[in-house]
This record gives structure tokens, C-alpha cells and sequence, in this order.
């Protein structure tokens, strides 16, 4: 594993405090217990995606969401990341170097929109579904972007951590009359 | 599947409608819709791009129609919408959620102690490999190394839940296919193997065996004859289903070249697992980015050639042979020591301590009771399921419980390649694609 090399926590490294900090795709390298993780301006996503696809990375391993309205001040964030409350972190793998890489994008609660990656990685289909039916987390250019895991017309994103989980009562729809 | 009403109903009929998730029909949809529906999700060549624009729309010849939620051979609650011309297969479109019981977000509510139990309820089929995923995470946030034991028994524990997994394949492939002697010795084999897990662990499913920190029990007194048992008993019976299947000419004919994959469109539709395998691509994660010591046991990795339902078939029957090398190495190599971690801020006390310790009693209350804290910060940890890759995402802010817990569950994923591979294939076909990308609906609805 690419990971093995890592000293151990190293999640608390501190880029400021490394002379020269270690780039990948011209991004700062953080250490999250030995993983390899980049943060990733929203802006610049769609682009890395297609620099990683032409190094190596042809599979995005996992995407998912992240609600970090109850926990803002968030572990091993670098100085010139602005924390926001949303995080969309996306898993890829290189299986030629047996490696992995992790992105985290902050994706900001006023504006939840992020570009889809399915252009590219055409496996994010259901995941990005899920990470907007349980977050409500746009994907920009996502083809079929409609609920996945809960009802149809279910109201709310049930991973959000305002959203009352319990309290909600189950939501059945009712038969139509006349058939 | 949808049967159709004798007499036309009375009065004006509003079409029904199952909101956006439903597969609009064939004048609806644009050209650019068949083809990303048709082709499953998959980046065509512009050439090919063109040819399926420009393709004819089809007639009202075709028609729609719902495979499941409770047809039998969908393995649980899995619904297919399926355009038709015929028997052929145009467009296919799964529509899951039907299981989803938020498993994520009681994760969250959960200690990381009980998260095993949660996490084992997803992939009821093989059950031991969430909770190791959740416990590699947990045990990677808290920075612990496990004793010997544990990583031994766990990969015992692991290959033998990987076999009952695999054997349940056999036997749900068998009944699709109309087998059904194979599906009764399937299933009995894989009893047997439930059989010494329930020895191990006291349940036959949902063990809550592999914990943060170690293994919940002890291997029993004579789980060394369970094992030699199954070792004696499997491979005759393995080779039984070769004489039974492999050389059967309508089981070849039924599964060969029938839906089609390859490396690269698994590689795009992050299919992994048997699939990918079967494709040809030399890809385990076992062996590629070993974790517990796999690096220190020989095994194969088998792979396909062509990429259809007989190699996936073939693949999870050559499975079953290496999982069983596997677990004679783990008979052999079995290192004595403790099953789990002497970490007291993990570990609860031993049982004996609790009678004479108040202060034992103590900690084991509040291990129970409030949980052990995790520091802060996030993981990803994936392991080889008999699926694919299963992966588990844990967020910590410090406390008892997880900040946010995902897992990236194989069937999931998997379960995207079902368009493409039943596009241009007939509906009989269609229930051997489904069996052969063996989903476990627990494991994609979550």
C-alpha cells in the first residue's frame, strides 16, 4: 500500500510548519493516518479529475458526502482551505502503482452545487445520486440526478445533521382511487 | 413481473407515475437518453456516439415493464425496468431503496463498540467482512496494531465466511438457471460452513465477532476439527458441482458469452470484484494492497477471459478452492496469543476481573455504557468481500461515537453494470446477468 511508507500519525502535519511542502498535481499534500489526501478548491475539481484519469487513476473508488455543521473545526485542514459546512470526499485508485488518493472539496452550504464527475467516471452515477439524496449536494452536469435510496417524495436529506432523524413521521403514498 | 388487466377500467385513466426515478418511454426519451440508459453509463466513441443518434427511435413495438421488486430471481427487492422489443432487452434501468433502512445514519448513533452490529446487518451474505472493514477503520483512527491472533482469526474467519458466501452463489445461480438440485447442495454446504461459524461466533449471521481491538471470543475448544471437517468434506463436494455444471452443455449454453463486460468498461463503472476479475484483469485487493497478513499466505487470484456469466460463475467456484488454501495455511500458522488487544481504554476487562475489581467493574460499565473515544480525524480502509472491494469511511470529531460512517458497499456498484450488461440480451438471460453480478440488497439500499 502507498500508505505504508507514511510515518504514523502524521494526520496533525502541519503544512506551514514543513520548509517545502510536498506537492501531487499541484496540490499540497496532507497525511490522514497514512493516507494520502488532497484538498481540492471547487473550482479546480473537474480539472484535476481529468489530470488524475491521464496519470493512472481510472477508477473513483467511492464518493460520498460529509455534513460538518456540528464539527466546523475539522482535523488537518491546511491554512488556505476555507472549511465549509458541506464535504464531498472522493476515493480513486491507481492500479498500476497500487495506489490510492483521497480528495476532499469543501462545497458550501449557500450554494451546494459541485460538477459531476461522470463525464469522466462514469461509476460516480449512483453515487453522486446517493450523495445528493442523503445530502442535497447538486452534481452540476449529473444526468439522471434524482432520489436513489429513500421515496421519491421524500422531503429533507436524511445525512444532513439538522435533519431530525426519529421524529419523522413515515410517509406513505396514497393509493390512487380509481384503478 | 406487471400483468396486464382483462377489462379496460371505466372512466378516464391518468397514467400512473413513479416520479422521476422511472424509465420515461421509448417517444419520450431523446436519443441522448436511450443511449446513456442503454449503454449503461459508459463514454462511447464519438463514432458510435453518432450511429446511436441517428438510430431510429423504436416503435411502439417495445414495451415496458417491471422486473421485480418481488420477482424471485432479483434477490431481494431489487426492481428492474426494463424496455422490451419482444423478448430483447433494449433499455434496462434498476431502481433500488427498497431495503434502505439508513444503516448510515444509525451508524452515527451508535458507540464505535456497537458498530459492529449495525455494519454486520448490510452484507447479510457475508457479514464478517463489514464488520472487519468498520473495525480496520476504527483500529487505523486509533492508531492500535491488533495481537497476532486476532489478525489470524480474523482471516480464518473471513475465507471461511467468504466460502458460505461464494456457496450461496452457487446455489442462488443454480435456482435462477432452473438447477435446483444445485441450489439444495449449495445450500447445504453452505450450512455446514454457517455450521462452524455458529461454533465460533454463536450465530450463524450477523456475528458481531471482529470488534475495534481484536475478535469478540476466543476460537472454541475444537475448532481445529470444524475445520478439517469442512476441508475433508468440501472438495469432493466441489467437484461434484463440476461434474454437475461445468460439464453440463445446458448450463454452458445458458451462461456463456451472455452478458458480456470488459476491463475497461468495468474499470469506468467501478465494477470490481468477481466481475472485474472475469474480465481478465489480475486485480485482489488480498494480494495487491494486503492487509491482516495475506502477504504472508499463497494463494491464486483467479481470473476470466471473456467477461460473461460463466467466467463470473467459474471464477466464485475457483474462489472457494483458494479460500480453502487460505484457511489450511491459517490451521497451520495459527500464532498463540490473545485474541484481542490489552489496550484498557479499548478492551473491556476480563470477565473474572469484574468479581473481584470494583474499579473493573467500573470501566467495564463505562466502556459499554458511554464507549471508548476516538480521536479526530478520517479513514478509508477497504478489503477484498467475495463482492469486491468493500470500503468503510469514518469520520471522527473526537467523541464515542463516529461523526459520519459510510460504507462503500461492492453490490452497490456493481449493481450500475446491469444496464449495460443486459442491454441487447433476452429476459431469460437477464435473470442469469442479475444472479451472476450476485447483489445483496442488504448491502446496496444500506
Amino acid at each position: 500500500m502507498a500508505d505504508a511508507a507514511a510515518d504514523t500519525g502524521a494526520g496533525e502535519a502541519e503544512p506551514e510548519a514543513v520548509p517545502e511542502p510536498e506537492l501531487l498535481f499541484g496540490l499540497p499534500v496532507t497525511r490522514s493516518h497514512g493516507q494520502i489526501v488532497l484538498f481540492v478548491p471547487r473550482d479546480d475539481y473537474p480539472a484535476l479529475l481529468r489530470t488524475l484519469h491521464e496519470a493512472g487513476y481510472h477508477m473513483v473508488i467511492d464518493l460520498t458526502g460529509v455534513d460538518y455543521l456540528v464539527h466546523p473545526g475539522r482535523t488537518a485542514l491546511p491554512a488556505d482551505i476555507e472549511p465549509e459546512r458541506f464535504e464531498v470526499v472522493v476515493n480513486l485508485i491507481n492500479h498500476r502503482e497500487r495506489a490510492r488518493l483521497r480528495l476532499r472539496i469543501q462545497v458550501p452550504a449557500s450554494d451546494p452545487v459541485l460538477p459531476s464527475a461522470y463525464e469522466l467516471y462514469p461509476g460516480t452515477e449512483a453515487m453522486e445520486r446517493e450523495t445528493f439524496d442523503m445530502f442535497g449536494i447538486v452534481f452540476d452536469g449529473h444526468p439522471d440526478l434524482t432520489r436513489i435510496l429513500m421515496p421519491e417524495d421524500w422531503i429533507g436529506h436524511p445525512l444532513r445533521k439538522d435533519y431530525d432523524s426519529g421524529r419523522i413521521p413515515v410517509q406513505f403514498k396514497a393509493a390512487p382511487a380509481d384503478r | 413481473m406487471t400483468t396486464t388487466h382483462d377489462a379496460p377500467p371505466s372512466g378516464p385513466v391518468e397514467r400512473t407515475s413513479e416520479g422521476a426515478q422511472e424509465l420515461t418511454s421509448a417517444e419520450v426519451a431523446s436519443g441522448a437518453e436511450r443511449l446513456r440508459e442503454r449503454g449503461a453509463v459508459l463514454r462511447l466513441s464519438e463514432s458510435a456516439v453518432a450511429e446511436a443518434t441517428e438510430e431510429q427511435a423504436p416503435d411502439d413495438e417495445t414495451m415496458l415493464i417491471n422486473m421485480g421488486p418481488q420477482h424471485p430471481s432479483t434477490h431481494g427487492v431489487l426492481r428492474l425496468m426494463l424496455e422490451l422489443q419482444g423478448e430483447t432487452v433494449l433499455r434496462c434501468k434498476p431502481i433500488i431503496g427498497y431495503l434502505h433502512t439508513g444503516m448510515e445514519r444509525t451508524g452515527e448513533e451508535l458507540t464505535y463498540l456497537q458498530g459492529p452490529t449495525n455494519v454486520t446487518r448490510m452484507d447479510y451474505a457475508s457479514p464478517l467482512f463489514t464488520e472487519l472493514a468498520f473495525s480496520l477503520t476504527v483500529e487505523r483512527l486509533l492508531d492500535i496494531e491488533v495481537p497476532e491472533r486476532a489478525v489470524w482469526i480474523r482471516m480464518l474467519m473471513t475465507e471461511m465466511n467468504r466460502i458460505s458466501s461464494h456457496l450461496l452463489f452457487m446455489a442462488t445461480n443454480g435456482m435462477d438457471l432452473g438447477a435446483v438440485s444445485m441450489m439444495l447442495y449449495g445450500w447445504r454446504e453452505r450450512e455446514e460452513t454457517l455450521r462452524f461459524l455458529q461454533e465460533v461466533t454463536g450465530l450463524r449471521m450477523n456475528h458481531n465477532y471482529i470488534r475495534p481491538g481484536g475478535v469478540a471470543a476466543d476460537l472454541p475448544d475444537g475448532w481445529r476439527d470444524g475445520v478439517m471437517r469442512l476441508l475433508d468434506m468440501l472438495p469432493e463436494r466441489l467437484g461434484e458441482y463440476d461434474t454437475l455444471l461445468n460439464q453440463q452443455p445446458i448450463w454452458r449454453e445458458r451462461l456463456q458469452g451472455i452478458g458480456t463486460i470488459t476491463a475497461e468498461e468495468c474499470l469506468a463503472l467501478g465494477v470490481t470484484g468477481p466481475i472485474l476479475r472475469s474480465t481478465g484483469y489480475d486485480w485482489d485487493l488480498r494480494r495487491d494492497m494486503p492487509y491482516l497478513a495475506f502477504d504472508e499466505v499463497d494463494f491464486d487470484v483467479v481470473v476470466g477471459s471473456y467477461g460473461d456469466c460463466f467466467d463470473r460463475y467459474a471464477i466464485r467456484l475457483a474462489e472457494i478452492h483458494e479460500s480453502m488454501k487460505i484457511v489450511r495455511q491459517c490451521l497451520e500458522k495459527m500464532p498463540k496469543g490473545d485474541y484481542r488487544i490489552q489496550d484498557k481504554k479499548v478492551t473491556p476487562p476480563p470477565r473474572a476481573r469484574i468479581d473481584e475489581s470494583m474499579e473493573a467493574l467500573i470501566h467495564h460499565f463505562k466502556i459499554f455504557t458511554e464507549g471508548f473515544k476516538v480521536p479526530e480525524g478520517e479513514a478509508y480502509v477497504a478489503i477484498e468481500s467475495p463482492r469486491g472491494e468493500l470500503g468503510c469511511y469514518i469520520v471522527s470529531d473526537g467523541s464515542s461515537k463516529p461523526y459520519r460512517m459510510h460504507i462503500r458497499g461492492p453490490s452497490f456498484v456493481n449493481i450500475q453494470s446491469l444496464p449495460h450488461l443486459m442491454h441487447g440480451g433476452l429476459v431469460a438471460d437477464g435473470v442469469a446477468i442479475i444472479s451472476s453480478v450476485d447483489p445483496i440488497l442488504g448491502e446496496v439500499d444500506r
